[in-house]
């Protein structure tokens, strides 16, 4: 137990700018270990392994590598510590072969030819030792997302990779390509090599690691030996207790359903299915929440009924008319025209324009309902005067509709898009993760608004990774994962229950206790 | 690297002072390396370009052409687009003014055939902004090479109907005949004789250019349209979010920036030449882009930034005829390094201005 | 029928010379652009290196030197690109053509105030120009009927860069798919996070890609000026920058392809001059612009993906930025 750990941080700071994106971290990570790495998005964890491999530097603390303080100036100061990296996004050059990005960066000499040769020899070598078979002269863009993983895996053993470091390893991979991965992962243990393994998946933790350290918010909150720790203790740890969300809120009174869902499949890019027949149904006055670790397909869903995405099959039933969604070009407008809001889960990205002021952001999407046109020309008066009435009733600060949405704080930039899409009038109003990036104190008024909504009456269907909320709003909460909807739990369901859903766990193994309305 | 907000005058005036200052300073460079007074060039250039009036005629000629090219150059911008087509919009444009001109000069009197010019010149300039627009929008195939390559098939194209088709007969010049007096813009010297214009060609399209400098203010910052075109340049994700087709948005944006930038024609062709002629564009095309870069794609900005160039390229004459060292090339190595300071390397100074913003800051605050 | 082939040999033998500063200019925007550095100024990069090639080889009467003074100067525009859209990782479009505009701008002036002919340098002597090179016994094979043409008229009798230029070819190929250098430049115009993250300097390989383009591109020049021509003429590139960049998109950025591609090219400017106002057998009197259009025209419809696609090096134009801000 005295052996010198293979990697020790000492109280490690990183700021972006107003974001402390790391906290004093204190991290050991014993040699031959798989330690895992746990946390909620944008709780510092990619950042902190980014410091680890020289891709960003730390403001302050101490990296010792097998004991010793060094400086990871560059990712190849890294590399030449022994350190490997699997990003998240692949760092492949996709037109290369594998063996091309194998070398890459280490190519023995100017020529290439005895790089490639003594490389075609190190992977077959490789290939046994660890059972990583992958064709050297295919090319990656032909390779599924599994083996490409593997070419990094690959790259890193080429480098004579000690620590290897794979950041969020399975959030591209199928069930089964991940369960693969686990196996290498034990063979490479079992060679005497450490795996750090960064993961928001809970279940991944558990079947993987020896050791689990979970981040929250920047910093390190704790660190447990796997064996002696549950998913509900790390779920809690990894959301953290000290906010505890209350929303004063009569019980539901839902009536016929303004939205219907059926048999939506949604596939994104790259040609993976990224919804996976889902069927639901929002009905008036009541908040339907969908729960689930990000990346399982919810921001796709919200997408897809909010027009922006196309879906590959399915119909969406909306005020009695039946829509084809894998054939119709109804885009973002249209379903508007349908009295259908939507807050986006990233308002920078898609709710606001930033350099736009606060009142031409306050009619994006609808400007061009005839109440702000004068002709040809835009009403401006009309635009500003139902901007300032946003302002005030949404007590958006500064109360100045000139002032571009950039230099608003983040809270009152949602307020800004909550304004907008609420005081249309929407019938059904689709919210994704309304309070992130957000204060206590607007959190507060965005929910209140929110309910405030349900109770005249509309229905609305609530996205969010907080599970806090989910429970604190919702009147009925489904849980996705993978792409599916694999639970349904009412009003007051327990938080354990929807996190084990949520880490994929199937609900025919958990106790059912009627939370099904 | 965006650690600091900077102050607003210091982003807008600041900055793009400094940016402009440096692109003089080194032309200035230029100027003393030739062996002459920089100092004592400027002088000629102000004086060529302002100080009488036929000085300011030219200048103001020179820069109707300007206001178009550059108002060309700015939509494009506001939809994130970089249109650098319009050297070939408005050589193509040319031909809409010569067929109304051609057509109409002999029967009415020229305020009938301007509206036709300005339509034909647009339509044709918009025509030849269309392929690229489309591919753009439908097959992303970048508008930057398209339109590059455009320049030169119009370059073809406008050779050969010059050459084979609208000749005049018997000419040797590749030039169709010159306009009747139904074809031809007033010069500004004969309806305001009093400002002494004498013999500068600017003629009546300059309040064209200015017409068309409020529009296309009105259409980017009054109309849905504009708002649209805007909010794709921005954020295009946040365009598709509030339901605006991209494909609609990116070829009606390139339609307008084709069609100012043939309009440009109407200054030359009806307003001076009174014919049409080969290369009567020669750079003004890409000089909008220089003019959109420095007046910040914003009409008032491009009206300063073309009266700007127009002093160049009048007090550059000026300034080759005074100082035959300097040639009137001179005003293209100018514009160069506006385009190289304002334009490529505007950040250049941008974390030395917020190094020395920050602290100083800091410190007030620290003092109060 | 021996007529045609011969008329065709001598068209062919033109369309070579036509071709050598395209080829030159498309090798050096393929360095460039394959490390993800868009390129517009090839124009400008070639106008410069004609300049700085003639005035140099006129006042020295040296060729050699003259080359190297266009390579000088085309190096020194090409790191002003590097500079703007590297290191400050400016719009390298806007770059490009102040480039452009730059080198057009200064060489009439400086070419006026040197040597005060309206911007043209004076003829050069012998010695400041690249003599033809006449291959052993070409005199002699003249007479052997076919392969005589070929050899005498077609290879044998050009200037040293123009076989340089041919042999750019298989050297650039080479250097990009068969060293380290080339890997790392293939690597960082696809994928700069890739060649980072792999620790390699992703600015110091840029910059030695824009420094080759500028290297080729001083060839381009000096052959125009020193080479094909007996000194600097006003705006002697006339768009083959251009043409260049046609050429090079029509290529897919690929060597091999980008011979072909100028040859092409370069024979339809030949012809063209060739059947100027004849007769083309069988399709009748086809206008001069056809021809100088085609190049473009082709290029738009290889752009718009009707014969095969273009795609463009995934990262080209894209500045590279590490850190988040």
């Amino acid at each position: 137990m005295n052996e010198t750990p293979a990697i020790e941080l000492r109280k490690i700071n990183k700021r972006f700018g107003q974001v402390h994106a790391n906290k004093d971290i204190d991290l050991v990570v014993k040699k031959g270990s798989i330690h895992g790495i746990i946390g909620e998005n944008g709780a510092g964890k990619s950042t902190l392994m980014s410091i680890l491999y020289g891709f960003y530097h730390a403001d302050e603390g101490d990296i010792l590598v097998n004991g010793n303080k060094v400086t990871i100036s560059d990712s190849k100061a890294a590399i030449g510590m022994g350190i490997g990296m699997v990003h998240q996004h692949f760092m492949l050059v996709d037109n290369f072969s594998v063996l091309e990005n194998v070398v890459l960066g280490a190519e023995d000499s100017q020529l290439l030819a005895g790089g490639l040769d003594r490389a075609r020899t190190e992977l077959k070598r490789l290939e046994e030792e660890y059972e990583l078979r992958v064709d050297p002269d295919a090319l990656i863009e032909d390779l599924p997302v599994g083996l490409q993983q593997r070419v990094e895996i690959l790259k890193a053993l080429y480098r004579s990779a000690e620590v290897l470091i794979l950041d969020e390893p399975t959030g591209v991979l199928t069930p089964a390509e991940a369960d693969h991965l686990f196996k290498i992962l034990d063979v490479l243990k079992k060679e005497g090599k450490t795996v750090l393994l960064i993961t928001h998946k809970l279940r991944e933790i558990m079947a993987a690691t020896d050791m689990v350290s979970v981040m929250r918010r920047g910093e390190m909150v704790a660190t447990r030996e796997t064996k002696n720790t549950s998913m509900e203790e790390l779920a809690e740890l990894m959301v953290g207790r000290s906010v505890l969300l209350r929303v004063d809120k009569a019980p539901a009174v839902p009536k016929a359903p303004v939205m219907e869902v059926d048999n939506l499949t949604v596939t994104d890019s790259r040609g993976v299915q990224v919804v996976k027949d889902v069927s639901f149904s929002v009905r008036a006055g009541e908040i339907v929440g969908i729960a689930g670790v990000s990346g399982n397909g919810q921001s796709e869903l919200l997408e897809t009924l909010s027009g922006i995405r196309r879906a590959t099959k399915g119909t969406l039933k909306i005020h009695g008319e039946t829509i084809d969604l894998g054939t119709s070009s109804l885009d973002a407008a249209d379903m508007r025209a349908k009295n259908m809001g939507h807050v986006p889960e990233d308002r920078h990205r898609m709710g606001l324009i930033n350099s736009f002021s606060e009142y031409e952001n306050s009619i994006l999407g609808y400007h061009r309902d005839p109440a702000y046109s004068k002709g040809v020309l835009m009403d401006l008066g009309a635009i500003k005067k139902a901007a300032v009435e946003e302002i005030e009733k949404y007590d958006i600060r500064p109360p100045n509709p000139l002032l571009k949405t950039a230099s608003f704080s983040g809270g009152n930039q949602q307020k800004i898009v909550l304004a907008r899409e609420i005081e249309r009038d929407p019938e059904i109003l689709l919210v994704g993760q309304p309070t992130r990036g957000v204060d206590i104190g607007a959190i507060e008024f965005i929910h209140r608004r929110i309910v405030e909504l349900r109770d005249a009456g509309k229905g609305i269907l609530l996205v969010s990774v907080e599970l806090d909320e989910i429970r604190a709003l919702s009147d009925r909460v489904l849980v996705m994962f993978d792409g599916k909807i694999v639970g349904e739990r009412g009003a007051n369901a327990e938080e354990g229950e929807l996190g084990l859903l949520m880490a994929g766990v199937e609900d025919s193994q958990l106790t059912v206790e009627g939370g099904v309305q | 690297m965006s650690a600091g907000q900077l102050p607003r005058w210091v982003d807008l005036g600041l900055i793009p002072f400094l940016n402009l200052a440096a692109a003089f300073l080194v032309s200035g460079l230029v100027v003393v390396l030739i062996g002459e007074n920089p100092l004592e060039a400027v002088k000629i250039l102000v004086w060529g370009s302002l100080g009488y009036g036929e000085g300011i005629g030219f200048t103001l000629f020179y820069a109707t052409n300007f206001i178009f090219t550059g108002l060309a150059v700015a939509v494009a911008f506001q939809a994130g687009l970089f249109n650098i087509g319009g050297e070939g919009q408005a050589y193509v444009g040319g031909l809409g003014v010569a067929f109304a001109c051609l057509a109409l000069d002999h029967y009415v009197p020229w305020y009938v055939t301007l509206p036709f010019a300005i339509l034909g010149s647009a339509l044709m300039g918009a025509a030849w902004a269309f392929i690229p627009a489309w591919l753009q929008a439908t097959r992303g195939s970048h508008v930057v090479i398209t339109t590059i390559m455009f320049n030169f098939i119009a370059a073809s194209f406008m050779g050969y109907l010059l050459i084979n088709v609208m000749k005049k007969p018997g000419s040797m010049q590749s030039e169709t005949r010159t306009f009747e007096d139904g074809g031809r813009l007033p010069f500004l010297n004969d309806i305001f004789p009093s400002f002494g214009f004498g013999y500068a060609p600017v003629n009546l399209s300059f309040f064209v250019a200015l017409a068309a400098c409020v529009l296309v203010w009105l259409l980017i910052w009054r109309t849905k349209l504009g708002y649209e075109i805007r909010a794709f340049g921005q954020n295009a994700t946040a365009a598709v979010y509030a339901g605006m087709p991209p494909v609609r948005i990116i070829v009606v944006t390139m339609l307008i920036s084709g069609g100012l930038a043939g309009m440009m024609a109407i200054n030359e062709i009806m307003g001076s030449q009174h014919r049409l002629l080969s290369d009567f564009v020669t750079g003004y095309g890409f000089v909008g882009i220089a003019v959109a870069l420095m007046g910040r794609a914003h009409p008032v900005g491009i009206v300063f930034a073309a009266i700007l160039f127009g002093m160049l390229y009048q007090g550059g004459a000026e300034l080759s005829f005074e100082m035959p060292s300097i040639t009137r090339d001179m005003i293209i190595v100018i514009q160069a390094l506006v385009i190289l300071f304002a334009g490529a390397l505007e950040h250049m100074f941008r974390p030395t201005i917020v190094r020395l913003f920050t602290p100083s800051r800091a410190l007030e605050t620290k003092e109060a | 029928m021996y007529e045609i082939f011969s008329e065709q040999i001598l068209i062919l033998d033109s369309a070579i010379r036509l071709s050598v500063p395209l080829l030159l200019a498309c090798l050096a925007g393929l360095y460039s652009e394959r490390a993800g550095v868009v390129d517009i100024g090839l124009e400008g990069k070639m106008l410069g290196a004609a300049f700085g090639a003639g005035a140099v080889a006129y006042v020295t009467g040296n060729a050699w030197l003259g080359l190297l003074a266009g390579i000088a100067v085309s190096v020194a525009l090409a790191l002003i690109h590097g500079f703007a859209s590297i290191t400050n990782r400016g719009n390298q479009i806007v770059s490009g053509v102040a480039i452009n505009f730059l080198a057009a701008g200064l060489t009439a002036v400086l070419g006026q105030y040197w040597f005060s002919r309206g911007g043209k340098t004076p003829p050069l002597t012998d010695g400041g120009r690249f003599p033809e090179i006449d291959f052993p016994f070409a005199e002699q094979m003249m007479d052997v009927p076919v392969l005589g043409l070929i050899y005498s008229e077609l290879l044998s009798g050009h200037r040293l860069l123009v076989y340089i230029a041919f042999l750019a070819v298989p050297l650039t190929w080479w250097i990009l798919f068969r060293t380290r250098f080339g890997l790392r430049l293939r690597a960082v115009g696809e994928s700069p996070a890739a060649v980072d993250t792999a620790g390699i300097s992703v600015s110091w390989l840029r910059y030695r890609a824009v420094i080759a383009c500028g290297i080729l591109c001083g060839f381009a020049g000096s052959y125009l000026s020193i080479a094909i021509s007996s000194g600097f003429g006003l705006n002697m590139t006339a768009g083959k920058g251009f043409i260049a960049l046609a050429a090079l998109i029509f290529a897919k950025w690929r060597p091999v392809s980008a011979m072909y591609t100028c040859l092409l090219f370069g024979y339809l400017e030949a012809f063209a001059i060739n059947y100027e106002g004849k007769e083309i057998y069988l399709i009748g009197e086809v206008p001069s612009q056809f021809f100088q259009a085609l190049p473009y025209i082709l290029t738009v419809i290889l752009l718009a993906g009707f014969i095969g696609k273009a795609i463009p090096p995934k990262a080209a134009g894209v500045p590279y930025l590490k850190e988040r801000s």
